[in-house]
């Protein structure tokens, strides 16, 4: 086989390999399946914050058309949903981690908690008899906000919670902190609410569960972005079915954004249903459930302080948050504020000493988990609004305040007091390139003329760090997590040379048959057309982790790295033997072995055929077959950071904001498909331009979701995001053996800031010094009335 | 139960229905027809967007009684028999205007019929707010949007090809 004519390899943006599918209506996402005989699933769902259950009469549903079966938790009592990250309290005690049912056990502790389910032929029959269902409900008093949950007297969620506190965790030396302020020449105080967000990737979720009773074999399809890990969490914990009987598929799926991480009740309530009834059964969310099932993100309350010597550099830093975890605690939710957030305090910045709080609280709502980013925009968000605040109190410029602080280029590693060591960075280029992009030096010239046309314009930037590629597995066992963070990758050579790649990470948008089919493209000098990955069945592939935390490249891409060493290794042996040379003496590059210095050479595609048709074989040595599989546990975190710089304009008039022009230079590592990776920081800024001038999970004080729909939670439509402009300044990570970082997150991490820095800089000549999340033209008309009064007083 | 009969990309189909069936419920479970999607109950996302009679509507929101005699294009019925696919399947694809795939096809719909109806061309600002239908959480719109801009000069006969992604930008 000849070496690709057109460049596939790494560095190339060749087109999607899934497109084609995607296009064609031919996708396979979990709703699109059918199993023969198949029945319907429809979740009744508490219309209560917090009450509970006298009584479920099932009587009149049950005589229903169609219907199969009903179940309430007095039938299905099994394994609570379990948190996979144990948090200790200051005192070193364990959280609070009370249980969380699939199906309620005598009390609903949110809006959506799940009461019975019912299953019947089809879906409307499931959904008329649901509506028969008559479930006797003493309603109980609220508490739907973090302050309401913590104030004395406040409603009990769960008994094992008293004070509905999960933990109240610290990290950092406090005297140390303390005696940094004392030292300080200014000091800057910022409290802030993180807006609680609803993730809404466009696929609702969906699970199909599917029972053989004559082998005793589970099958669970769902979308999932980690079908072992779901597998692992629902076989052991709540249904207790050997891994071997349970099989769990992930087939394409419509986005995730973290909300498809975690173990739901719906995967345990259809797969322990369908061994009841011996039938498949298939559950669809509709839109108004997602709004009310999937886990939230963010919801963070911070009081934060930075000491600041004369000269402007940052002395100490201490914050404290309140955190929302919901009504239970969801599969990841308790290392989301803490160990994937006050970690990231210390930025881009050399300050010496971090301290941090982090109290997390029970509320009767939807439970709140890790959301594109997960800890690390809260944590840029606050520090980037942090500085410029005390730009201006200082009265220093904001990006001279930011170059006296940055960890220097030669200063890595890097050891930060909040735990982690950043291995490579380059802050100030970063800066430079994003500022000369975003023509920084042309803004009061635009500014002026945006005012001559009655606009106020402002320009805002953030620079920012995160820690993605999770995780070592030891650090994050050390820190609480419940397993191990490792990725595995098995390569299958086939007789004739083309390639299957079993990757335990899970590409829901993300692009990885493409970008992981380029790594064996530039490796082994195959097309890529002669390149499958298969991932998304536990059947198929072996124990891999799956994909969140922007890790799939990072760790999957580096286990792929490792199995393609074993195979390189073993296909040289073969070739020494075919050409009668010493195995070290035969090189090997992109398709071609060949012994050192001379013209005797082998081709890809016959050593494959001869390891699979071993008639001239060492067989005594070697193995037949070309097929390896490695396992890839990092040494590190990786560290993208960068730079991004907003531009909006508001209409005093009306409120109305537009953002202009938004610039972003990213170091995300090596860049593989730098088409893909463009693709994912676009979509991470439109989400970060959500999160800071549109989006806002809302609650009345009774418990009731008021931003229960489309037409009521504000998503990012076309026209609310203009032209987006993205670029990368590669600086390798040192740690893993393909250089990348990860790319899935950093939009979403380093954008909010830039935009509300924008907002605030727009209305300079109003007398605001924050804007909270997000910054809607309603807020912003109140600011800008309210000043106009005041400047006519 | 009623009855319907409609043409589906072609092929005439008569299935009872309930008179409470969606278009789209009868597209995707009785035809087996997947590519078209749900996203919503409100009638916001657009994920369902098909052709009914020349125009785009949201398959969500319309019965299957009302597609009494209709004609309809679904996104499995774009491309030509050949696998020729349609310019703005091709325009997609060439500026990496999807991501998983979801919103795509109720999208693409939508973006067909938005050129049809724009002979004399769109601006970036029109395709923008003419996507005003359609939600999309993975790609920030940024390239549906370049690709709906390359993929009206194919469809209005005024490029004979589709302007590569790179060279447009």
């Amino acid at each position: 086989m000849n070496a690709p004519v057109v460049f596939e390899g790494i560095g190339a943006s060749p087109k999607r390999k899934e497109d084609l599918r995607f296009l064609s209506g031919r996708g396979n996402y979990t709703d699109d399946i059918n199993r023969p005989d198949q029945t319907y699933a429809v979740m009744l769902r508490s219309p209560h914050a917090h009450a509970a259950i006298r009584g479920i009469d099932t009587a009149a549903a049950a005589a229903m058309p169609g219907v199969v079966a009903i179940y309430t938790g007095a039938e299905m009592v099994v394994g609570s949903l379990p948190c996979g990250w144990l948090i200790h309290n200051k005192d070193g005690s364990p959280m609070n981690e009370p249980g969380h049912p699939p199906l309620a056990q005598g009390k609903v502790r949110h809006v959506g908690d799940i009461v019975a389910v019912v299953i019947a032929e089809t879906r409307p029959q499931a959904r008329d008899a649901a509506e028969a269902i008559a479930v006797d409900y003493e309603v109980l008093g609220a508490a739907t906000s973090m302050a309401a949950a913590l104030a004395p007297g406040a409603p009990l969620l769960h008994e094992g919670a008293p004070g509905n506190v999960c933990y109240d965790w610290h990290i950092g030396d406090l005297a140390v902190n303390q005696a940094a302020f004392a030292q300080a020449k200014h000091v800057v105080h910022f409290e802030l609410v993180n807006n609680r967000l609803i993730p809404n990737a466009m696929e609702p979720r969906a699970a199909i569960g599917d029972y053989d009773r004559t082998t005793d074999q589970h099958t669970l399809y769902t979308t999932s972005q980690n079908p072992h890990v779901i597998r692992l969490l629902m076989g052991a914990f709540v249904l207790q079915i050997p891994e071997h009987k349970l099989r769990v598929v992930a087939p394409d799926v419509g986005g995730g954004f973290g909300s498809k991480i975690f173990h739901y009740a719906e995967e345990a309530i259809v797969t322990w249903a369908a061994a009841r009834i011996n039938r498949p059964i298939k559950w669809t969310a509709d839109r108004t459930e997602s709004f009310m099932s999937d886990a939230h993100g963010r919801d963070h309350v911070t009081k934060a302080k930075l000491a600041l010597a004369a000269d402007g550099k940052f002395l100490g830093l201490h914050v404290s948050t309140t955190a929302n975890m919901g009504a239970y605690l969801s599969t990841f939710a308790t290392s989301v504020p803490t160990y994937l957030s006050a970690t990231l305090l210390a930025g881009v910045y050399t300050t010496p000493t971090i301290y941090a709080e982090v109290k997390a609280v029970f509320t009767n709502t939807v439970p709140v988990d890790a959301y594109r980013g997960a800890g690390r925009p809260e944590a840029t968000f606050l520090l980037e609004r942090l500085v410029d605040i005390a730009a201006k109190q200082t009265g220093i410029d904001k990006l001279e305040l930011r170059r006296r602080n940055f960890i220097p280029a030669d200063a890595f590693p890097y050891q930060t007091p909040v735990a982690l060591q950043y291995d490579s960075g380059d802050y100030q280029s970063t800066l430079a390139q994003a500022l000369k992009t975003a023509d920084w030096d042309g803004f009061e010239a635009r500014r002026k003329a945006a005012a001559a046309q009655g606009k106020l314009r402002g320009i805002g930037i953030s620079t920012y760090i995160e820690a993605c590629g999770i995780a070592p597995s030891a650090v994050a066992g050390a820190l609480g997590a419940r397993a191990g963070l490792y990725e595995v990758g098995a390569i299958r050579v086939h007789p004739t040379g083309s390639v299957s790649v079993l990757t335990g990470t899970h590409s829901h948008g993300q692009g990885h048959e493409t970008t992981l089919a380029q790594l064996v493209t530039d490796r082994f000098g195959i097309p890529l057309s002669q390149v499958d990955i298969v991932h998304g069945d536990t059947d198929r592939v072996p124990f891999g982790m799956g994909t969140y935390g922007s890790r799939s490249l990072a760790v999957g891409g580096s286990a792929m790295v490792k199995a393609m060493d074993k195979i390189v290794l073993k296909a040289r042996r073969i070739a020494a033997h075919l050409m009668e040379a010493s195995v070290d003496d035969v090189e090997f590059d992109r398709g071609t072995f060949r012994v050192a210095g001379t013209d005797k050479t082998k081709a890809w595609g016959e050593i494959a055929l001869t390891a699979y048709v071993p008639h001239n074989y060492p067989i005594e040595e070697i193995e037949p077959g070309l097929d390896e599989t490695a396992f890839y546990d990092p040494k590190n975190f990786t560290y993208p950071g960068g730079c991004h710089i907003c531009e909006v304009e508001i209409d005093p008039d009306t409120g109305a904001i537009e953002v202009i022009n938004f610039t972003a230079v990213d170091d995300v590592g090596r860049v593989i498909n730098p088409m893909i990776v463009e693709g994912q920081v676009q979509g991470g800024i439109a989400q970060g331009i959500g999160q800071a001038l549109l989006e806002t999970c809302s609650y009345d004080a009774d418990g009731q979701l008021l931003s229960g729909s489309f037409m009521d939670y504000t998503m990012p439509r076309a026209d609310d995001v203009g032209t987006l402009s993205v670029a990368t300044h590669e600086t390798l990570c040192t740690h893993n053996p393909l250089g990348v970082k990860g790319c899935g997150e950093v939009g979403a991490i380093g954008s909010p800031p830039a935009v509300i820095n924008a907002v605030v800089d727009a209305l300079r000549d109003y007398g605001v010094t924050h804007v909270e999340m997000p910054a809607t033209p309603a807020k912003l008309w109140h600011i800008i009335n309210s000043g106009r009064q005041l400047a006519a007083e | 139960m009623p009855q319907v009969t409609l043409t589906v990309n072609g092929k005439s189909h008569t299935v009872e229905v309930e008179a409470r069936t969606l278009l789209v419920e009868l597209l995707r479970e009785k035809l087996r027809l997947t590519g078209t999607h749900v996203g919503c109950d409100t009638s916001q996302c657009g994920a369902c967007v098909v052709q009914m009679n020349g125009d785009s509507v949201k398959s969500c929101t319309t019965l299957a009684l009302q597609a009494e005699g209709a004609t309809v294009t679904t996104i499995e019925g774009l491309a030509k028999a050949d696998g020729t696919l349609h310019p703005m399947q091709e325009a997609f694809r060439e500026y990496h205007a999807l991501q998983c795939g979801f919103c795509t096809p109720g999208m693409v719909m939508s973006a067909i019929d938005l050129v049809e109806k724009h002979p004399q061309g769109l601006s970036e600002h029109e395709i923008r707010e003419g996507l005003e239908g359609n939600l999309c959480r993975c790609t920030g719109y940024h390239n549906i949007v370049k690709a709906i801009g390359a993929a009206q000069e194919v469809m209005h006969g005024r490029s004979a090809t589709l302007a590569p992604a790179h060279a447009a930008e």
